[in-house]
Parts: structure tokens; C-alpha cells; sequence
């Protein structure tokens, strides 16, 4: 039994959707999405960090959005067509949005094809989002670490 | 058995008993002769007992079972009340609760077997009532009802008049044409009564097991209740049949006997009496069958009224004190918030037609508008009745506090009265969930710091015995909850002295501080002026909290006191926490919602009206000086008015406290759902929520009070 199963695991695939921020990709468990909707009007909120866009109506539940852009310490957003929002569902942050340039497609990768990096940076301010790096064909797609993104720093 | 899904009902009524028994038991202490709380006391012990005893928990049983041990032999006039009995009796129901407590969590009633209560109990049976033999409960429970049956039913089946409920079943032709038949097969129709046992929680399976039992060996021709409501549960502790069977009664009776947890049952055979005299007569029927009808109906009027009155009697004595239709329902508050969004959302849809319909300026036809203008009218209506399902009295939190209040007495060793009013004023579940502590924080710290001691009263010309008030009423939207008392009030050298000491407040603050806000320091974290740390209050811990959760309540809290008086906290709630009624206004060109409740009125302002103050704007309105907050500033966008143009103040109201929200725009008055934000922006203090638009935009709420 015990072979079996640590067979199985290392087939398990996990699959990602696959966003552009830049000209850079980055890949988001797709466990953790809700839902991928088109840009829409976010209403503001004063006094937040300014990567918090403010909040949108999703469907009749209030929903905060955030620049990723912002939070990784990018140019702000450029509104195209293909922008959208990905809305997150995190068990211990609550649900929230973030604004990605692009969505481009869901891949299915190996757990054996997503390997960890490690961060060359150490300094206590820097947070690192990326926490593996999948291969899919020739691509390379940054895995983001979600937690990260979404657990606002004190 | 396993009783494990009965464990939510037995808690709730459990609770509800104990609570019965606390104010039940507190007024026997004012009045020890009164001898219906009495029985009311023994009902509840008894259903207690009871309950406890089919859950298994045999702690809670025996104590129980102990306790109304004594209060039988108080109603037997063997004992007299005393004080020091009644405080083991609420020592009791303290280690009731406890046992619940353990239920609650562990769903095991612990091993604490509470002997030293136990013992207390047997000691006041064996010195005063002479017999410690608790006697049968049926016996006293039958006399009563028996004696009045004697009395009043002297004419009809004296001595089990009242026990024979079937009488009140109506006889139809149809089942006189069976009888009639049934006796010439010589078969016999009888006339039955079942008893369950008062501790039976399975009701209508008990029922089921008995209709078997009839049907192996006969038929159940009627009963009352009907047997739909007899599989419901819909019945009290009997019920009556109709039954023919080729069988004796007596062999009847014993097998519905035999059933468990039946008490007993009572009948006889029906002759032809029953049906109206003449069975012949009925079977001429057809045409005549509404005359004959009547007839049956006189001949049965004799003994209707008489066995019905006693039946009702006889119910009034029923140990549980449920109606006998159970017209309440329990509803899971999660299903009710479902309703809620519900309404939520139609209400925002509405509102979107609303909008919809007021933009287009073409004429459209009239019936259309009429229609939504109905809608409006029943959404309106339909949000009004969920929110009243959620409503619940404020009774179920502070009928505590009296029985709080008998033991603070001793052990602050001061003497004082609570008056309550208003308990039967509603609020939200979630609000009256939230409001006990609180409320309790303020009793308590108008029982310790406000009332002062006999002796000192007594210096004062006070009557020794402090009062301390709990009114509730409704006010508008909102509802007020004032704790007062004819303490000694606040006394505010004290305050200020003891911030000074603190470092709350430096000296020359002070100079400048009113009375009300040094009152106000009250409210902030770890203030405490009593000197001696009670156990009840004075840990400093207390005010801040109550301060906290109110207005996590979106409440407020206020405190109004005189030296030497008293002092009065006025807590004051919304009615409603989810669907409000704002005005919509717009900032820079965003849109924000302030609540209706705490706006004042609208002013038009002229620039030159305004003056500075202390370097802050303000401007005077009748006769006052209004401080003005321009709202561009506070959510930091461009005002579209130039400086020159007239300013629109929203004059809003914080207690006492006024202060003007300059706005760009005035939009109208809107029901606004709110919605939360949500975690991430939570820190933006005077946003209280959002809301969605018709248009489907959010807006923000704005709260007025954290702005002042």
C-alpha cells in the first residue's frame, strides 16, 4: 500500500493558471482561485496602502482589490483590454482580487517539473513572492507563493 | 439509547428551565407563602429531573431529583421557607449550570457529584419535614385535579371526569352506523384516554407503539388529536381514542399499559347513550343526517362543557408549561441570515430598477411605474418581516440580572433593589447575543462604585436601600438601554485627580477638560477609581470593554451623572445592524452614504460664514458654534466646487456633540444594504462598510461619529 501510494504522489499534478505581469509569467495554483473576472469600475478607499486599489462588486459581495503590480514594487497598472482581475479565496484572509495584465492559459504541471528556488536576497524588508519555478516546455513560469502576496505586513 | 440528537433540545430546554427556576425561586424568597411558584418551581425541578434521567446524565438526576425532594414537602406544608434554604437552592442551580456547561462542551456532565449540595438538601428534609419519603408525585399531581373534577362534574362521571378526555372526541353517523353494525358482529367500541409519562421526550413514537398495540387487536376508529398531529408530536402528555375491538377493556388497557413510559389510560365501553340515545334512529339517515347530527351533538352537551372545563383545569396543572399547540418554530440563525442576503439582494435589485426607470426622462407608460412603485411598497414589507423574525426580546439577557443582583447584595454587603421595565423591547439576535456583558459590566459597576453603602446612605438621608433602574425602550430607530442609580454618582475631582496620578492627562489638560470629558476618561483602557479591588468590580477591566463592544455593535455608550445623585448610562443601539436608511452624498466624485440616523439637517453655508477657531474652521448655526469637517480632505480627493461657490453642510450629531461634513453634492436619501469590506481594510476607521448601488458601484458608508 505504502509503495502505491508514494508512487501516486509523485505523479500528482497540480494545476496552474498561467498570468503575465510585464513580460515576466507567473504561474497561481488554481486551488486558490475563485474566479477571473474583466476589469471593472473599483471604487476607492481613502487611507489604505496605495497597492490596495479599493473594492468591487462582485456579484453582490464587496470585494477588496489589489495592484500586484504595486505590491511587488512595479510601475503602476496600464488598463488594457486583457487586464483582469483574479480573485483569490484564502481560508484566513478573506477573499480579495488582485489586477494582472494578462491571463493566458491553465497548464497542468508534474510536481516533479517545479522545482525551488532560493532567494539570493536576504535583507529583512524584502519579501519574495516566488517560491518555485515550473518548467513547462521551454517556458519557465514563477510559481507565485500566494500567502505572500495576499498577508499584508505589519 | 442514543440520545445524542436530542442533545440541542435538551440543552435548550434545560437552559430554559434553569432560567425559570432562578426567577421562580427569587420570587419565593419575597413571598415564601405563594404557593404557585411553589408549584411551579416543583414542575420545573420535576421536568428537569426528567429530562436529565433520559439523557442519562445521573449527577444532574440526582441532584434534581434531591432538590425536588424539598419542594414537594414545602408544597406539602411539611417545611417552611427560609433564607438560607433558598441560597442552597440557587447553589444548586449554580451547579446545574455547571453540569450544562460540561454537556455543552464535552457533551458529558463531568464527575463532580456536587454531595456537599446533596447532603445540604437531606439535611433541610430531615430537620424540618419529619418524613424524608418523598411522596409519589402522581399522587399529589391526581388530587388536585381529581377534587376539582368532584366539585364540578358532580352530575357526569364524577371521580374520573376529568381523566377521560375522549369524551370531547365528536361522534359522526358514520361511526354510528359502525356501531351499529359492530354490534351486531359483537364487537365493542370503547372510549380511551392514554397518559404518557410527563419525563417522555419520544412522545409520538410512544403514541405509534400504542396505536400498534390497538391494531393487533381491534381498529382506532378517531382520535384527538388527529393522528397527523400525534406523529408531529402536536399533543401534550394525552391522548384520546376511539377504538373497536372484539376484545374486553380490560385486556385494552393492558396492552397500552404495557407500552413503556405510559402512565396510565382511562375509558370505558360506549353505549348506546353515547350516540345520542337511539342508534336505530341514525339509521335512517341520509336526508335527516344534519338533525341527527344536532341531536348528537345535545345529547353529547351535557357532558362536553363539564369534562372540557375540567380538561382545561387540569391542563393549567401540567407540569411542562407548553401550550398545548406549539406554535413556535426553532429556526437555525444561519438559515435566517440566508433570508437575509435574500432581501439584501432584492432590495439592491429594486433599487437598481428604481434607478433605471427615474433615468429614462421619456414617459413611460404609467403601469409600469405603478408596478415598481408596488414592488418598493413589498420589498419594503418583506425586509420589515425579516427583520422582525430576527428580532428577539431583550428579556432572555437580563432576566439574569435580578438573581445577579441578590448575590452582589451579599456579597458586597450593601442593600439595593434592581427595577427593570421594558424587557419586552426587541432587538436583533445577534445584538441581544452581544448586549448581556455589557449590560452586566454596567450593573455591576453601579452596584459596586455607584450605591453607596447602608450606613453612609443612611448619613445622607437616603433610604438604606439602593435602587438601581434597567429600562429599555425603543426610540426611533434605535434602541436606548439606560442603567441607572441613586448612588453617589461620578465624582469627578476623583477622575481627574486619579488621570493627573496616571499620567492619563497632564495638569494643564485638565484645567481645560469639561466634566463630561473627564467623565469620559472613564471609558478609557485600565481606569479604575474604586480604591478596593472588589471581585466584582474595580479591575479595570470593565468600561473600556463595554465602551468597545457597543460600538463594535455600531452602539454608543453615554454617561450622564451628578455628585451625590446618582448617575445614568444610556446605552443606545441600532435596531437593525444590516439594511439602514442614508443619505447619499458626493465627495470630489465619488459617492459616499452617511447614515440617516446620525445627520441633523442640511445647510447651505456661504464661504464668508465661516470662522476660524483655535486655527479650525467652525461656523455658527442657531445660536451654536459648529466645527466643520470638509470631507474632501478626511478621504483625500479634489473638491469640484471652487472656493467661492456656497458649501453644503451635512450637520450630524455625536450625543451631545455636533459637527458639520462639508460635501460637494446632495444625491438623496437611499435604503442602503451594508456590506463589510472585508479583512484587508479594516483600517480605515471612519469607513464603517460599503454598499452596492442600483447601478451595481460600491459605495462607502461613512461614519459620522468616528469622524466628530
Amino acid at each position: 500500500m505504502d509503495e502505491l501510494r508514494t508512487t501516486t504522489n509523485e505523479h500528482d499534478t497540480t494545476q496552474y493558471i498561467v498570468i503575465k505581469i510585464g513580460e515576466e509569467q507567473y504561474g497561481i495554483n488554481i486551488a486558490f482561485v475563485d474566479n477571473i473576472v474583466r476589469m471593472q469600475h473599483i471604487t476607492r478607499v481613502p487611507k489604505v496602502p496605495a497597492y490596495l486599489k479599493g473594492v468591487i462588486n462582485l456579484r453582490g459581495i464587496v470585494v477588496p482589490v489589489m495592484s500586484l503590480r504595486l505590491k511587488m514594487g512595479l510601475e503602476d497598472d496600464e488598463i488594457t483590454k486583457a487586464t483582469r482581475i483574479i480573485i483569490l479565496k484564502n481560508e484566513a484572509a478573506g477573499t480579495i482580487g488582485i489586477i494582472v495584465d494578462e491571463v493566458k492559459e491553465v497548464i497542468t504541471l508534474d510536481n516533479e517539473q517545479v522545482e525551488k528556488v532560493a532567494t539570493t536576497d536576504n535583507s529583512p524588508d524584502h519579501v519574495n513572492f516566488v517560491q518555485c519555478v515550473g518548467k513547462c516546455g521551454q517556458d519557465l513560469v514563477s510559481i507565485l507563493d500566494l500567502n505572500a502576496v495576499t498577508i499584508e505586513k505589519e | 439509547m442514543d440520545v445524542s440528537q436530542y442533545l440541542e433540545i435538551f440543552l435548550d430546554e434545560t437552559k430554559e428551565h434553569l432560567q425559570n427556576l432562578n426567577t421562580q425561586i427569587l420570587e419565593l424568597e419575597q413571598d415564601s407563602e405563594n404557593m404557585d411558584t411553589v408549584n411551579e418551581i416543583f414542575r420545573a425541578a420535576h421536568s428537569l429531573k426528567g429530562m436529565a434521567g433520559t439523557m442519562g446524565y445521573k449527577r444532574m438526576q440526582n441532584l434534581t431529583h434531591d432538590m425536588e425532594n424539598v419542594f414537594s414537602e414545602v408544597r406539602n406544608g411539611n417545611i417552611k421557607v427560609q433564607p438560607g434554604m433558598i441560597d442552597i437552592l440557587f447553589q444548586c442551580l449554580d451547579a446545574l449550570e455547571g453540569y450544562l456547561a460540561a454537556i455543552q462542551e464535552t457533551s458529558d456532565e463531568g464527575t463532580n457529584d456536587n454531595e456537599n449540595l446533596i447532603k445540604a438538601l437531606n439535611d433541610i428534609l430531615n430537620s424540618k419535614g419529619g418524613s424524608v419519603e418523598a411522596p409519589k408525585k402522581e399522587e399529589a399531581k391526581e388530587e388536585a385535579p381529581a377534587k376539582e373534577a368532584q366539585a364540578e362534574a358532580k352530575a357526569d362521571a364524577p371521580a374520573s371526569g376529568s381523566k377521560e378526555k375522549w369524551q370531547e372526541i365528536k361522534l359522526t353517523d358514520t361511526e354510528k352506523d359502525l356501531y351499529a353494525k359492530a354490534k351486531e358482529e359483537g364487537q365493542h367500541f370503547y372510549g380511551i384516554t392514554v397518559y404518557i409519562q410527563e419525563s417522555c421526550i419520544l412522545k409520538a413514537a410512544r403514541a405509534f407503539l400504542v396505536f400498534k398495540a390497538l391494531e393487533e387487536r381491534g381498529e382506532i376508529l378517531l382520535s384527538k388529536p388527529s393522528t397527523q398531529d400525534i406523529e408531529d408530536e402536536k399533543f401534550d402528555f394525552d391522548f384520546s381514542l376511539i377504538v373497536v375491538s372484539k376484545d374486553s377493556f380490560d385486556n385494552i388497557r393492558e396492552a397500552i399499559k404495557s407500552v413503556s413510559e405510559i402512565e396510565d389510560a382511562f375509558g370505558r365501553e360506549l353505549t348506546d347513550a353515547d350516540f345520542g340515545g337511539s342508534v336505530e334512529a341514525s339509521e335512517e339517515k341520509t336526508e335527516e343526517a344534519p338533525e341527527a347530527k344536532e341531536e348528537t351533538h345535545v345529547a353529547a352537551a351535557p357532558k362536553a362543557p363539564a369534562t372540557t372545563d375540567n380538561a382545561a383545569k387540569a391542563g393549567d396543572k401540567k407540569p411542562v408549561a407548553k401550550p398545548v399547540v406549539n406554535r413556535t418554530v426553532r429556526v437555525d440563525i444561519e438559515k435566517l441570515d440566508v433570508l437575509m442576503n435574500l432581501v439584501s439582494e432584492l432590495i439592491i435589485a429594486k433599487n437598481s430598477l428604481v434607478s433605471s426607470t427615474s433615468s429614462d426622462d421619456t414617459k413611460q407608460n404609467s403601469n409600469f411605474n405603478e408596478q415598481i412603485e408596488y414592488l418598493e411598497s413589498v420589498t419594503t414589507n418583506l425586509h420589515e418581516s425579516v427583520m422582525k423574525v430576527r428580532m428577539v426580546p431583550i428579556e432572555s439577557v437580563v432576566s439574569k440580572f435580578p438573581r445577579m443582583i441578590r448575590d452582589m447584595q451579599k456579597s458586597l454587603n450593601k442593600k439595593m433593589e434592581l427595577h427593570m421595565s421594558g424587557e419586552e423591547t426587541e432587538l436583533d439576535r445577534t445584538v441581544v447575543d452581544e448586549i448581556g456583558d455589557p449590560l452586566m459590566h454596567l450593573l455591576r459597576n453601579s452596584a459596586d462604585h455607584g450605591l453607596e453603602s447602608a450606613e453612609v446612605r443612611k448619613e445622607r438621608g437616603k433610604p438604606e436601600t439602593g435602587n438601581i433602574y434597567l429600562d429599555a425602550y425603543q426610540d426611533g430607530n434605535n434602541v436606548v438601554i439606560e442603567v441607572r442609580d441613586d448612588g453617589n454618582g461620578i465624582d469627578v475631582e476623583k477622575v481627574r485627580d486619579k488621570a493627573i496620578s496616571r499620567g492619563t492627562i497632564t495638569p494643564e489638560q485638565a484645567e481645560n477638560m469639561s466634566d463630561k470629558e473627564i467623565i469620559d476618561l472613564l471609558f478609557l483602557p485600565s481606569f479604575s477609581t474604586k480604591e478596593v479591588v472588589s471581585e466584582i468590580s474595580g479591575r479595570g477591566v470593565g468600561l473600556d470593554v463595554v465602551k468597545s463592544k457597543i460600538e463594535a455593535l455600531s452602539g454608543e455608550v453615554e454617561v450622564k451623572s451628578k455628585l451625590g445623585e446618582g448617575s445614568t448610562w444610556t446605552v443606545r443601539l441600532p435596531l437593525t445592524l444590516a439594511i439602514i436608511q442614508a443619505l447619499m452624498v458626493v465627495v470630489g466624485n465619488e459617492k459616499y452614504a452617511i447614515s440617516l440616523g446620525s445627520i441633523q439637517t442640511i445647510e447651505d453655508i456661504s464661504p464668508s460664514e465661516i470662522k476660524l477657531v483655535q486655527n479650525k474652521e467652525v461656523i455658527q448655526l442657531r445660536g451654536s458654534v459648529i466645527p466643520i469637517i470638509r470631507l474632501s480632505n478626511v478621504v483625500e480627493v479634489e473638491s469640484t466646487k471652487s472656493p467661492e461657490d456656497n458649501l453644503v453642510v451635512v450637520i450630524v450629531k455625536k450625543g451631545d456633540r455636533l459637527a458639520g461634513l462639508v460635501v460637494d453634492e446632495l444625491i438623496g436619501q437611499q435604503e442602503i444594504v451594508i456590506k463589510s469590506l472585508g479583512k484587508y481594510i479594516s483600517k480605515c476607521k471612519f469607513i464603517s462598510g460599503a454598499t452596492i448601488l442600483g447601478d451595481g458601484e460600491v459605495a462607502l458608508i461613512l461614519d459620522a461619529n468616528a469622524l466628530i
